[in-house]
């Protein structure tokens, strides 16, 4: 019972970074039709920076720096290659994000080399226990931060200028353009802010109980992705239920290994796609996706 | 894209106007003349060129195979598909596996059933296309992006398979791949030993010719599929579901079918990777396989055969070069410069950006604008416009600036 406790807290706390993810991809989708590629490579960008800043200007500027320097490759992204392809069919778009990615990651990769960066947390590697039932520190922050910031992010959607033009916008593009939205702006506002989300996920993803910055930092962005799908790639709220769902599902496996181990090693790492598999056979477009409708 | 059959091609509306008679024979005639010397130069290399460039031109033929494949899938019938890789990695663990002997390698047991190299290549292509098919139903349901996504889920879960059933894959550090044979000719350095005008046959150049005859075969294949009743079909269906299946197309059939067919393209594809390199090791079927198939097909254009070759091509040999000849190119090289690897991927990353900024139609586009100066016989061809090219001239563009006060 403890180990399931302290397995599902985890999961949670894991969850919760792949929510922020996931919530990346739907906004920049919901605002530009682009399924993003390129987040594997902004938050290994993110985390690359955060590391190799926090040895010269210390942790908490590096942080800000890093997420700055996040959000403005987001933007240039955005800026020079999305905004000049608008109207294009969803799948070169697509395409398109994977050829930013490629460049990006290459650069990235060549930096680091076959080093793990450490990025020095002042919450450092310790872990935090109620009764028996224990989460290391660095996840409890990320979950609580995470937790704001997705609070933030749903009163803002709700509330600000800036969500209601994106929701007007994601809504029927061409009646939000009449209506004086500026839809360039709204999406270039959508990469950043999903850039930031980003980095404030890499900053804890590559905390403990991960070893540090590596290329393996890519593939963690992979796995938010079926968190955005099985959630529906439209639905602000589908981000968060199926990147908790994605983090408890692999959290489980990694911790019932021994149990598993007729799967192969290494397991944990599959479970997310599998789940998005399962869920996409009785829902094509996620739990909470709309459905596409065709009228003739 | 309702609209994408009424727009023609760039090349055929630029060349609206008959040539004169006598010019059209010529060019009639001059095509087929071209064709047949192209073949023989490709027969006659192996006589000539050296061991490297066969090798890279296996290499090549095999990517020719896949590329086409995923082309069909992707440029013709619209569906994104990541997995490539995967149906790639079943090919070429099950010709390794049917035509491997069994035997241990270190620590690890590995089975084979050792049976003839041929039977093993069908086997691949066939158990590809049974994967394909398995995925079929799911792929059919899907939206084109969300199929996209999920099709990732197979890369990574072949890997996951590639890395843990030891005893068909050989796990972790991968196994030999048999060389392959055709009733009792082997196309390995030696057995029989054999001469040509002079020039020793080894593996490269017995290789060579396999890699021609399939790609070859690949590539018509492919093309009279698309000029016949289900290229129509399916490029109706990519433009628009709806209306296909008004026009009495099986929308979910067709889909399910190409799939069938583009997997067994990459089960082919696969054994030929695995001949090509000599042994199957997980981590060269990963995502990034997948990317490179991506980049070759959008790169050489999308929906177009011809591109996917060059594509193909293109994508398949450029690291090969650039590591034989790094110290001529600068930049790249061994100490401070790029290793070659890097410098062909940031090279095709670039590419594929500024292939759908700029060229849509991609390499093909850009050959047929340049054989369309020479004139070329006009219509009479499908539409080769590839799903993707944006149609700005007849679409509104959201993005106007609005005239008044904006809410933002």
């Amino acid at each position: 019972m403890t180990q399931f406790l302290s397995l599902l807290l985890n999961g949670i706390s894991l969850g919760a970074l792949y929510a922020l993810i996931a919530l990346g991809f739907v906004i920049i989708f919901k605002s530009s039709e682009v399924v993003s590629f390129t987040h594997g490579s902004l938050l290994l960008l993110g985390a690359y920076s955060i590391a190799r800043l926090s040895d010269a200007i210390g942790f908490l500027p590096a942080v800000v720096v890093g997420i700055l320097i996040t959000a403005l490759a987001a933007f240039v992204i955005e800026r020079l290659i999305i905004n000049r392809l608008r109207g294009a069919a969803v799948i070169s778009l697509a395409i398109v994000t994977i050829g930013v990615d490629i460049i990006i990651l290459t650069e990235l990769i060549r930096r680091i080399g076959s080093d793990i960066l450490n990025v020095p947390h002042p919450w450092g590697g310790e872990s935090f226990r109620i009764g028996s039932v224990g989460l290391s520190q660095n996840r409890l922050i990320a979950f609580i931060v995470a937790a704001l910031l997705i609070a933030l992010f749903f009163v803002a959607f709700k509330y600000s200028n800036w969500g209601i033009a994106m929701r007007a916008s994601a809504e029927d593009g061409e009646t939000a353009a009449l209506m004086g939205i500026r839809q360039g702006r709204v999406s270039a506002l959508a990469w950043v802010v999903a850039g930031v989300l980003a980095a404030v996920a890499a900053l804890f993803l590559v905390g403990s109980p991960t070893p540090g910055v590596s290329p393996t930092a890519y593939a963690v962005a992979l796995r938010a992705f079926p968190a955005a799908i099985l959630g529906g790639l439209d639905s602000t709220g589908g981000a968060l239920v199926g990147g908790l769902l994605i983090g408890i599902a692999e959290a489980m496996a990694a911790g019932y290994q021994d149990q598993l181990l007729f799967l192969g090693r290494g397991f944990s790492a599959v479970v997310p796609f599998i789940v998005m598999i399962a869920v996409l056979m009785f829902r094509p477009s996620g739990l909470f996706g709309t459905k596409e409708l065709t009228r003739v | 894209m309702s609209e994408s059959t009424a727009v023609a091609t760039p090349g055929a509306s630029r060349s609206g106007v008959t040539p004169s008679r006598p010019a059209r024979d010529r060019r009639a005639l001059l095509k087929p003349v071209l064709l047949v010397a192209f073949l023989v130069v490709l027969l006659a290399l192996p006589l000539y060129v050296e061991e490297f460039w066969l090798r890279t031109g296996f290499a090549a033929f095999g990517a020719i195979v896949g590329a086409i494949g995923l082309n069909l899938l992707v440029g013709n019938s619209g569906q994104l598909s990541l997995a490539h890789a995967f149906f790639l990695a079943v090919g070429a663990v099950s010709y390794v596996y049917v035509s491997g002997e069994p035997g241990g390698l270190g620590v690890a047991e590995l089975g084979g059933l050792g049976l003839p190299p041929i039977v093993g290549m069908v086997v691949g292509v066939l158990l590809a296309g049974l994967a394909g098919l398995l995925f079929s139903p799911l792929a059919a349901r899907l939206r084109g992006i969300y199929l996209g996504v999920a099709s990732l889920a197979l890369v990574f879960i072949g890997i996951h398979v590639l890395n843990s059933w030891t005893e068909v894959t050989g796990g972790f550090n991968g196994r030999a791949a048999p060389d392959f044979s055709l009733f009792g000719f082997t196309f390995a350095n030696s057995n029989p030993d054999l001469f040509v005008l002079g020039v020793p046959f080894r593996e490269a150049e017995r290789l060579w010719y396999l890699g021609l005859a399939l790609a070859l075969a690949a590539y018509l294949f492919a093309r009279n599929l698309l000029k016949g009743r289900p290229g129509r079909a399916l490029q109706t269906q990519r433009d628009s579901e709806v209306a296909a299946s008004v026009m009495g197309v099986n929308v979910q059939g067709y889909k399910a079918r190409i799939f069938l067919v583009s997997s067994m393209y990459a089960g082919l594809a696969g054994v030929m990777y695995a001949l090509s390199i000599g042994s199957i090791a997980p981590e060269s079927f990963g995502l990034e396989l997948s990317i490179l198939y991506l980049a070759m097909i959008v790169l050489g254009g999308l929906g177009s055969v011809n591109g996917a070759v060059l594509g193909a091509i293109f994508v398949s040999a450029l690291p090969l070069v650039f590591q034989r000849y790094a110290d001529l190119i600068p930049f790249v090289g061994r100490g401070e410069g790029l290793a070659a690897g890097e410098a062909a991927r940031f090279l095709f990353g670039a590419a594929i950006v500024l292939v759908i900024l700029f060229e849509p139609a991609g390499l093909a586009g850009i050959a047929r604008r340049i054989s369309g100066r020479f004139g070329r016989r006009p219509g009479g061809r499908l539409t080769q416009r590839p799903p993707d090219t944006p149609s700005r001239s007849t679409e509104p563009t959201p993005s106007d600036p609005p005239a008044q006060g904006s809410t933002t």
